[in-house]
């Protein structure tokens, strides 16, 4: 799989994180290198062989449907780099 | 006053409840090395205005505050005891900034279950986060905003990663113990690296519950201790079931200090070909023969095997964690906490805007060579080729240890390849770096728990590494296999000179 200078924008523009001109050129060559290496997977017969995501079966876990406490409006806030009110506050998302 | 900073926990907790020393004594005793050697070691993150930030209030308490009779099961009784943690664990009201731009100034308004669990068991939770590669991406503690640690034992290589400053900490007497986490060797190539004893324990034996996330299906929290007898106490507090961690496992904990009254005679010990090759270090494989001879001459017997997927494993391992990491890292986009680019007027015209220069400015380098490679793996068109492919040679590798478990107690190998490389060695070529983690990945791809213990010196100096890997949730067999050998070895009591 070839990876250019094209393909790192476009996947970086999905991971929403803007590069510069000269890590566009690095990072292209790089990720080159590391897709070329990853590639030997491919030459393993892996017909039947069921995937794991998980190493534990595990299955969905619960609670019951009670209130209980929980971290308060200030508390929820106090890290946000910027507040307005009882809000996180962004710049505008729609035009 | 002796330098109390040197004990591990278990003679301090004899020394405490002898009624000997107090727990300032101990706090003043780190900090005291702390300011002295830091600024060479550099194992915590913001040491320039953390010291004086000890919880001493609670001192008092704890001093006179053991208690008395022998708790119920487990020993879990800490009181009085300082420990250093890893700056992607949460600890209330605590900077816990994974070492990243992105997370400057993160204040968790709550604490990790391993942290609620050490408060409860009397612990000093210390207030200087250790230093990391930033998000634990890495392997060599390179990677922090924060710059470099370095190893104790000779300053210009690097302590390993990702928990180098929590290796290092404990290496340099700057801390009694650490936590650190390890999702593909990141406690355990430190500890080899500095000549400590670092565990991964089973994936689901400890909570990840407030664990800043790098790749949930991988990452354990674990101890970074002195010797033994400290990594098994410490897993009496921090292992056990969490009803906040869905993938925590609700099953009984032993007293894993009772592990350590167990000799090893007739334990069937496998060595997998694969981990030692042609190519291995030379100082290394000598040092690592020795070790397994000295287990030999205590009653072990040892086998040779194959674990046949091997070769597969780093590649596997880069597939699933980078995929992973990309997803588990979206939550940094500079509105809930942390970082945001300065919203100078005009510049973020909009939403979008504002994560792109938020995330690029944020995160360093191989962040973000690792959440673009993650996402190129999950995107359209890759997805099967890369991380479906790479899940099923997962169960492959997997296969390949409950095979050998079928008629082995655990598996012995060289922690690392290498003993601790220079700082700037790898750094620009991340492919090498990758190659570090060759012998501790699979662990954490079939979930297993594994060990790494001092076993000598190279004639530089450096440590080496003996890893034992056991079945799930047999840490008892690494603590017995472990404290055998360290009873026959004097490599726990070696100090660097600083």
């Amino acid at each position: 799989m070839a990876i250019d200078e094209g393909v790192v924008k476009h996947v970086a523009h999905l991971a929403r994180i803007e590069l510069q001109p000269g890590e566009l050129e690095k990072l292209s060559r790089q990720l080159q290198s590391i897709v070329d290496f990853i590639d030997k997977l491919k030459k393993l017969n892996i017909e039947g062989v069921e995937p794991t995501s998980h190493i534990l079966p595990i299955s969905n876990v619960l609670r019951p449907d009670e209130t209980r406490e929980s971290l308060s409006t200030d508390m929820a806030l106090m890290n946000a780099p910027c507040r307005k009110g009882n809000f996180f506050s962004v710049p505008k998302a729609i035009e | 006053m002796m330098e109390l900073n040197k004990l591990t926990a278990h003679e301090l907790i004899e020394k405490l409840s002898r009624e000997e020393i107090t727990s300032d004594q101990i706090v003043s005793c780190l900090n005291k090395r702390i300011n002295a050697i830091d600024s060479e070691v550099k194992a915590y993150a913001r040491v320039e205005d953390g010291l004086t930030s000890w919880p001493v209030n609670q001192l008092a308490s704890y001093n006179n505050n053991r208690q008395t009779g022998k708790p119920a099961n487990r020993q879990t009784d800490l009181q009085g005891i300082p420990i250093s943690i890893k700056d992607n664990i949460c600890a209330d009201g605590l900077n816990t900034e994974c070492c990243s731009k992105i997370l400057e100034g993160f204040k968790p308004p709550y604490d990790a279950t391993v942290i609620k669990r050490l408060k409860e068991a009397g612990a000093i939770i210390s207030p200087l986060k250790t230093n990391m590669d930033e998000f634990a991406f890495g392997s060599s503690t390179e990677n922090s905003c924060f710059g470099s640690t370095r190893n104790p034992w000779n300053l210009e290589c690097v302590p390993g990663g990702s928990s180098g400053g929590s290796a290092a900490c404990v290496a340099a007497d700057e801390a009694i113990w650490a936590l650190g986490s390890d999702t593909g060797g990141s406690i355990r190539q430190p500890a080899s690296f500095c000549g400590v004893v670092g565990l991964k324990p089973t994936y689901g034996r400890v909570s990840r519950y407030g664990l800043i996330a790098f790749a949930s299906s991988l990452d354990q929290i674990g101890p970074i201790t002195k010797d033994i007898r400290d990594s098994a106490l410490l897993m009496n507090v921090i292992a056990g079931h969490d009803p906040n961690d869905s993938t925590s496992v609700n099953i009984d904990i032993p007293d894993y200090t009772k592990s350590l009254e167990m000799d090893i005679k007739g334990i069937k010990i496998a060595l997998p070909k694969e981990y030692f090759p042609e190519g291995l270090d030379p100082e290394v494989k000598d040092i690592i023969n020795e070790a397994i001879n000295k287990l030999k001459s205590q009653g072990a017997s040892f086998e040779n095997v194959s674990l046949p997927h091997t070769e597969y494993a780093v590649e596997v391992y880069y597939i699933i964690a980078t995929a992973e990491a990309s997803s588990n890292l979206a939550r940094f986009d500079g509105v809930q906490y942390g970082f945001r680019v300065q919203d100078a007027r005009n510049k973020t015209r909009n939403l979008i805007e504002m994560y792109k220069k938020t995330r690029g400015e944020g995160f360093g380098e191989e962040a973000k060579r690792r959440i673009i490679l993650g996402t190129f793996i999950l995107s359209h068109g890759y997805y099967d080729a890369y991380y479906l492919r790479a899940l099923k040679v997962r169960t492959l590798i997997k296969q390949d240890f409950d095979h050998v478990f079928k008629g082995f107690d655990c598996i012995v190998t060289p922690t690392s390849p290498t003993p601790a490389f220079k700082i700037g060695e790898k750094v620009e070529d991340p492919l090498k770096m990758y190659l570090s983690d060759i012998y501790t990945i699979s662990a954490n791809l079939s979930g297993i728990p594994a060990i790494s213990i001092p076993c000598g010196f190279t004639k530089k100096g450096l440590p080496v590494g003996l890893q034992i890997l056991a079945k799930p949730f047999n840490e008892e067999m690494l603590f017995r296999v472990a404290y055998a050998y360290e009873q026959s070895t004097e490599w726990h009591k070696m100090k660097p000179k600083l």
